[in-house]
């Protein structure tokens, strides 16, 4: 009886640990736990950032009773692109999602800890999620342009934000996210013809387009290219790459490969713990934590 | 080495005898499929047959409906008899005895014909109605009286059925509507060529009436239009303005289970039970008049409502998710979600789900019997509320009523019906393929 009641308070396994929460110990306690494949009670690596855009604290996420994110603190940091890596499950989604307020559509999700944008708190009860997720655009695993033209696709947010004055400046602002979203060149000629006519990865890069349209500070893109071929992927990447000059992106991916070609940091997420973050390159030649050397090296996940 | 021979006989033997088991289930299966086939080919067949044979009962006892047998006459408009004073007054042009007109040019035809009952007889030839032919005929132009005109009347019903062969000249004379004599008579003028079959336009422009060949089944097709017409523009955006609030803003809380639970219960209530309604709630509590179309409009879209509904939140669950996604993304707002996006990509299924229920209103009987709206109603309804019949109300009458030339008016009526209902879900159909997928 007794022994159980203790296991109950000292979770070791891993599936224990997915229901209970942690309770945070000292720093260096962390780190002496970092190679013995145990989640660490405090993530390893710096979390902050010199100039972020957006600052995660204690952000834990409920699904009805069920936990799915635990005590995540994070920087976002400016013009710059992090990735947020781990096995399927582990939260980096649900993450992302907290950062426009998605996880608002969920009837049962439940957010709570404090996430701010430029120093406002999204979660602020005043605040309206319109104008938050026109600052923080969003692009979906699979691409889902409007059943409309490509014109009206991009149109859209403009339109219903009124960010044109008229049919010329519209014009104007369609035409320059198709140019930023590498479109341009393909599609000039059939604005007017329906978007879900357009290959995968054009659609794909549409509705980047559509979501650059509205002039966001931060896109979140989870998993813009699972549902793409590696030449499609390939062209998302590079434009990922120039995107970063004017926004930041947060990108969440199943693909190691991807995440050290395309992001600046990268964190890694396991069963709803912000296991490590860290500089990209950091990261893939030199993981602090066991279960991070293990994920990226294909030992699990 | 004879071991492993042994064993490799042994596991030869199993293979062969699990073969044979295989192979003999393996008939049995193929049996079993090839019984299954033709249970379905048959109950298929059995009901295409019964369709077949309801569609050409009904065709072919309806289709003589649709011509009516006219009397070619020769009229004088004996000034005599129009105006015996020769005052040539609307008064008198009105009420003139045109029917002795009729009879006088009967007799001319016929002149062994003399005694009193003789001429009633050869008078029950021609309808009731062509004296007011007559007298339409003088009052739109007075100069015909004095002078003498081919005029086409038209033949009473039971002429007619003796025309069409509905009434046998087998049966004897005491069990038949017309004698031998009425017979011979419409012979011989059959035999002048006077007697003559034209398209039957009154069935088609006419209310009801007594008189079958006068009956028209437009008094009903006008009753059923603003029927439905008042049912559409009520249950239409009620239903969608509903479904899209369950399915897109409503909470999900025991509160809009019960509703959901309730909605689909109702859509199996007998419809009937809508008339019941129809007439404690519109008629008795809220004093609206009895037969009146707009009455069976309200009580239609109480009975399409929940068809409608459920319909159209099928359509919205169909729409996917990844759309509403996309919209929310972009930072639109739930109501421009909703109706940018979601509500004009289910708008198909939610007209094929209104039309069907359309279709189904159209068709029914029961509610309206409720509200009086099976009266015997001979004008033709000029608005929502004077009073009127509906199509299969005046079915149903018709099919009620004893005289023979009813029989094929019913089946007539019940063509066109199944006209009107074949059209609408061609219509649903039509609409369906075209905007299923915009792109």
């Amino acid at each position: 009886m007794e022994s159980s009641v203790m296991k109950r308070e000292r979770p070791s396994s891993e599936q224990e640990l997915s229901n209970t929460p942690v309770k945070r110990k000292a720093a260096s306690a962390a780190m002496s736990e970092a190679r013995s494949g145990e989640i660490p009670k405090e993530t390893i690596g710096d979390i902050s950032h010199p100039d972020p855009v957006m600052v995660c604290r204690g952000v834990n996420v409920f699904y009805a009773d069920k936990q799915a994110i635990f005590d995540v603190d994070l920087d976002i940091g400016r013009n710059q692109v992090i990735s947020m890596i781990g096995p399927s499950g582990c939260g980096k989604s649900t993450f992302l999602r907290c950062l426009n307020r998605m996880n608002d559509t969920i009837d049962i999700a439940r957010v709570t800890g404090s996430i701010s944008l430029d120093g406002t708190d999204i979660y602020d009860r005043k605040l309206d999620v319109v104008p938050l997720r026109a600052r923080v655009g969003m692009v979906f695993q699979k691409p889902n342009p409007f059943p409309k033209s490509i014109y009206e696709n991009v149109a859209y947010g403009p339109r219903i934000h009124g960010l044109a004055r008229d049919k010329v400046e519209l014009d104007e602002i369609v035409h320059s996210s198709l140019e930023r979203a590498g479109l341009l060149k393909e599609v000039k000629d059939r604005l007017e013809q329906p978007g879900t006519g357009l290959s995968g990865g054009q659609q794909q890069r549409l509705c980047i387009a559509r979501a650059i349209a509205v002039s966001p500070e931060v896109i979140l893109m989870d998993e813009p290219c699972s549902a793409l071929d590696p030449i499609a992927t390939a062209r998302i990447e590079d434009l990922i790459d120039e995107l970063k000059e004017n926004y930041t992106i947060c990108i969440v991916t199943h693909s190691m490969q991807q995440a050290a070609r395309v992001s600046q940091r990268t964190a890694y997420f396991h069963l709803g713990y912000l296991v490590e973050v860290d500089e990209t390159d950091k990261i893939f030649t030199n993981p602090s934590h066991k279960l991070t050397e293990d994920y990226i090296t294909g030992r699990f996940g | 080495m004879s071991n492993s021979t042994q064993s490799r006989d042994a596991t030869r033997q199993v293979a062969e005898r699990t073969m044979k088991r295989v192979n003999a289930s393996l008939r049995k299966r193929y049996r079993a499929e090839r019984r299954f086939r033709m249970y379905g080919i048959l109950s298929v067949m059995l009901g295409i047959g019964f369709l077949a044979v309801l569609l050409i009962d009904i065709a072919g006892k309806g289709y003589t409906a649709f011509l009516q047998t006219y009397i070619e006459l020769e009229v004088y408009f004996d000034p005599q008899v129009i105006a015996p004073d020769g005052a040539l007054d609307e008064e008198t042009l009105r009420m003139a005895n045109y029917n002795s007109l009729i009879r006088e040019s009967l007799a001319y035809l016929f002149p062994g014909a003399t005694s009193r009952s003789d001429r009633r007889a050869l008078g029950a030839l021609v309808s009731n109605s062509a004296p007011f032919q007559l007298q339409q005929m003088v009052m739109e132009n007075p100069g015909l009286i004095g002078q003498t005109a081919r005029v086409t009347l038209l033949a009473s019903a039971d002429a007619d059925m003796v025309m069409k062969g509905m009434i046998s000249r087998r049966v004897p004379e005491a069990e038949r509507r017309l004698s031998d004599m009425q017979i011979a008579w419409l012979d011989t003028l059959e035999d002048r060529g006077r007697v003559e079959k034209h398209f039957n336009k009154a069935f088609f422009t006419h209310g009801d009436s007594r008189d079958p060949e006068q009956a028209g089944i437009w008094g009903a097709i006008k009753g059923s239009f603003y029927m439905l017409a008042v049912t559409l523009v009520l249950s239409f955006p009620i239903g969608i303005g509903a479904a899209v609030y369950l399915e897109e803003f409503a909470p999900r809380n025991r509160w809009t289970d019960l509703i959901e639970v309730n909605i689909n219960n109702l859509a199996a209530v007998p419809s009937i039970v809508f008339g019941l309604l129809g007439l404690a709630v519109f008629i008795n509590f809220f004093g609206m008049p009895r037969s009146a179309p707009f009455v069976g409009g309200l009580v239609l879209t109480v009975m399409t409502l929940p068809t409608v509904i459920i319909s159209s939140r099928a359509a919205l669950t169909s729409v996917p998710p990844s759309i509403r996604e996309a919209a929310l993304g972009m930072g639109a707002s739930k109501m421009q979600t909703t109706f940018h996006h979601v509500v004009p990509l289910a708008m198909p299924g939610m007209l094929t789900g209104t039309i069907i229920g359309m279709a189904r209103a159209l068709g029914e009987s029961a509610p309206l019997l409720m509200i009086g709206m099976v009266a015997f109603i001979v004008d033709v309804p000029k608005g929502l509320f004077d009073p009127s019949t509906a199509l299969p109300v005046q079915i149903y009458l018709w099919a009620d009523a004893p005289e023979r030339a009813f029989v094929e008016r019913t089946s007539a009526a019940i063509i066109v019906l199944l006209a009107f209902l074949i059209l609408m879900n061609s219509l649903a159909i039509y609409l369906r393929r075209k905007f299923e997928r915009r792109w």
